[in-house]
């Protein structure tokens, strides 16, 4: 299949929708283009679910503009993209091939074939399927009509990093081949699969770009001592944001002097430094 | 194990014909955080299970303090829905055994660091997500185990909720009780002191992180395209590869490896010997 070159396949600009008083999504940009993976990230409460019901057509925007392939999202856009909600939402009364025949009959498309453990799975129902052959399941039906515009909403949740790395591959397969991918997801981790990223917090973007422009010079304070029991301790009752890491401890965004005056304070011997904040650690700060 | 720890040795845990632990053996010290890591199907729920003493081993020893000094969160909302976030709080201490006097203190105190006091009265069938795991830990914590056993308290919980969870028994780590996380992140796992993968039922790798990925065998490689004959990963848009006898195929480099990578070398392994 040829598609014309990495076009703009779903787009919201300005997007806002207000439920009542609640401004859920507040003048949201966002791209996706054919053969790119963009993570959509943020916390509950952030927009995120709003923004991809908008996306997806089951939501109109109440200010701004959405659109999908260059069109405002209809039935018709919508047998153009592939969708897997973090249910899955498969028919877990019907066996593997009864659920791909159903799906390839709403599509009106070719039924999707089935590969290595699943290829054995046809007669099983979905409930007796383990979490990871589901999740392919899901995937199959969803990339079944030869979609340009992927949505995928918390894509390898519970399954174990090998199968984890059998998604990506293909979520990656279906962007070489041209389609736009869009991933929302709680696993920062994941975030690093991504080739881009848009952060949500209290429904506007409040980060975008790469991982590594988004991390920028965002600094933690790293704290090495023989009593990490008590310099956590000391920094919890400041109320820093303290972490554990092994047996090291980092204040994201704190100035190393000040954490070193307060465990000399508390007399506890450190030696803290400022090092690169960690993704999860500049997330939390934007979300917050 | 020593005396100071916490586990079990070659534990077995059945439920009728089906296998899910074999020869699992485990420890975890008092002050330190362990984390148990698996997908679907590996046998964490299991192994924290027999911890925790709701379910029978099959085969093995399981070292665990009395009833009253451990505290466990299992997978799912581990709260009573119907019941507000005080009562909840109330209940589970009494249950405990501890004195009212004391109970006050503690559950206003728990409140405040789990920022749940704002929500006291509301019911716990009504709260997020994360704030509900918040709410089954601090049920957990509120007599001070020494022993603090948590199935995937983070799962499906937003990254915001679950830094605020780590602080919350890391605080209990530091406060001298031994903690056994389960979860299927690998980099929560990377926080932990030590570290055992779980692979049907089976104890893949176990140890500290640092000791997991420096036992990792040959050489991982990665490239802008598939390397051919090589078992293979995507890793964004490149591509990771195992090289078991640590030669370097050609356009591709070696990576600095992290626990992601180990387990999935660990995982290639395993199927390998599955597969003969």
């Amino acid at each position: 299949m040829t598609r014309p070159p990495a076009a703009e396949l779903a787009a919201a600009a300005g997007a806002t929708r207000r439920f009542g008083e609640l401004l859920a999504v507040d003048g949201v940009d966002l791209t996706v283009a054919g053969g790119e993976v963009v993570g959509l990230i943020g916390a509950n409460g952030s927009g995120k679910t709003t923004l991809i019901r908008m996306l997806l057509g089951l939501l109109a925007p109440t200010a701004g503009r959405v659109r999908l392939f260059g069109e405002p999202p209809s039935r018709r856009t919508r047998a153009r993209l592939g969708y897997v909600p973090q249910s899955l939402g498969l028919y877990e009364d019907l066996t593997v091939a009864e659920n791909l025949a159903f799906s390839a009959a709403a599509y009106g498309s070719r039924r999707a074939v089935l590969e290595g453990d699943l290829a054995q799975a046809g007669d099983t129902l979905v409930r007796d399927l383990p979490l990871g052959l589901r999740r392919r399941v899901a995937f199959a039906i969803a990339l079944g009509h030869g979609p340009d515009l992927l949505v995928l909403d918390e894509p390898t949740s519970g399954v174990d990093p090998l199968q984890r790395a059998r998604l990506w591959e293909t979520i990656r397969a279906s962007a070489e081949r041209g389609a736009g991918v869009l991933v929302t997801t709680h696993h920062l981790a994941e975030a690093s699969q991504c080739d881009r990223l848009v952060v949500l917090a209290a429904g506007r973007v409040a980060a975008a770009g790469s991982l590594a422009e988004i991390v920028g010079d965002t600094t933690a304070a790293e704290v090495r001592t023989p009593r990490w029991e008590a310099a956590f301790t000391a920094l919890d009752t400041a109320g820093l944001p303290v972490s554990l890491v092994g047996r090291t401890l980092r204040v994201p965004g704190a100035d190393p002097a000040a954490v070193r005056l307060l465990l000399g304070d508390a007399g506890v011997p450190a030696e803290v430094a400022a090092v690169r904040a960690s993704f999860e650690e500049t997330f939390v700060a934007l979300a917050t | 194990m020593s005396d100071q720890t916490w586990g079990c040795r070659r534990l077995g845990v059945r439920y009728g014909a089906t296998v899910a632990l074999e020869e699992v053996t485990f420890a975890v010290a008092p002050g330190t955080v362990a984390a148990v890591v698996g997908g679907d199907g590996a046998g964490k729920t299991s192994l924290l299970r027999a911890l925790a003493g709701t379910v029978r081993p099959a085969a093995g020893t399981v070292r665990r303090p009395a009833e009253r000094r451990l505290g466990y969160v299992s997978a799912g909302p581990g709260v009573w829905t119907d019941l507000t976030v005080d009562e909840n709080l109330r209940f589970s201490g009494g249950a405990y055994g501890l004195d009212p006097g004391e109970l006050e203190r503690r559950v206003g105190g728990l409140l405040e660091r789990t920022g749940l006091a704002g929500a006291r009265d509301r019911l716990a069938g009504q709260l997020s997500g994360g704030m509900r795991q918040k709410l089954a830990l601090a049920m957990a914590v509120a007599h001070e185990p020494d022993l603090l056993v948590l199935d995937e308290p983070t799962t499906g919980v937003d990254p915001v909720s679950r830094a605020e969870l780590w602080r919350l028994l890391a605080a209990s780590a530091a406060g001298g009780a031994a903690v056994v996380v389960a979860t299927t992140y690998l980099d929560e796992a990377e926080r932990a002191a030590t570290v055992l993968v779980l692979d049907r039922g089976r104890s893949l790798l176990s140890g500290t992180p640092e000791e997991v990925v420096a036992a990792t065998p040959g050489l991982v490689v990665e490239g802008t395209e598939r390397p051919a004959g090589l078992p293979s990963w995507r890793r964004g848009a490149r591509w990771r590869a195992w090289s078991p006898d640590g030669s370097t195929p050609p356009a591709t480099g070696p990576v600095t490896l992290d626990l992601e990578d180990a387990v999935i070398v660990a995982q290639l392994r395993e199927d390998r010997r599955w597969a003969a």
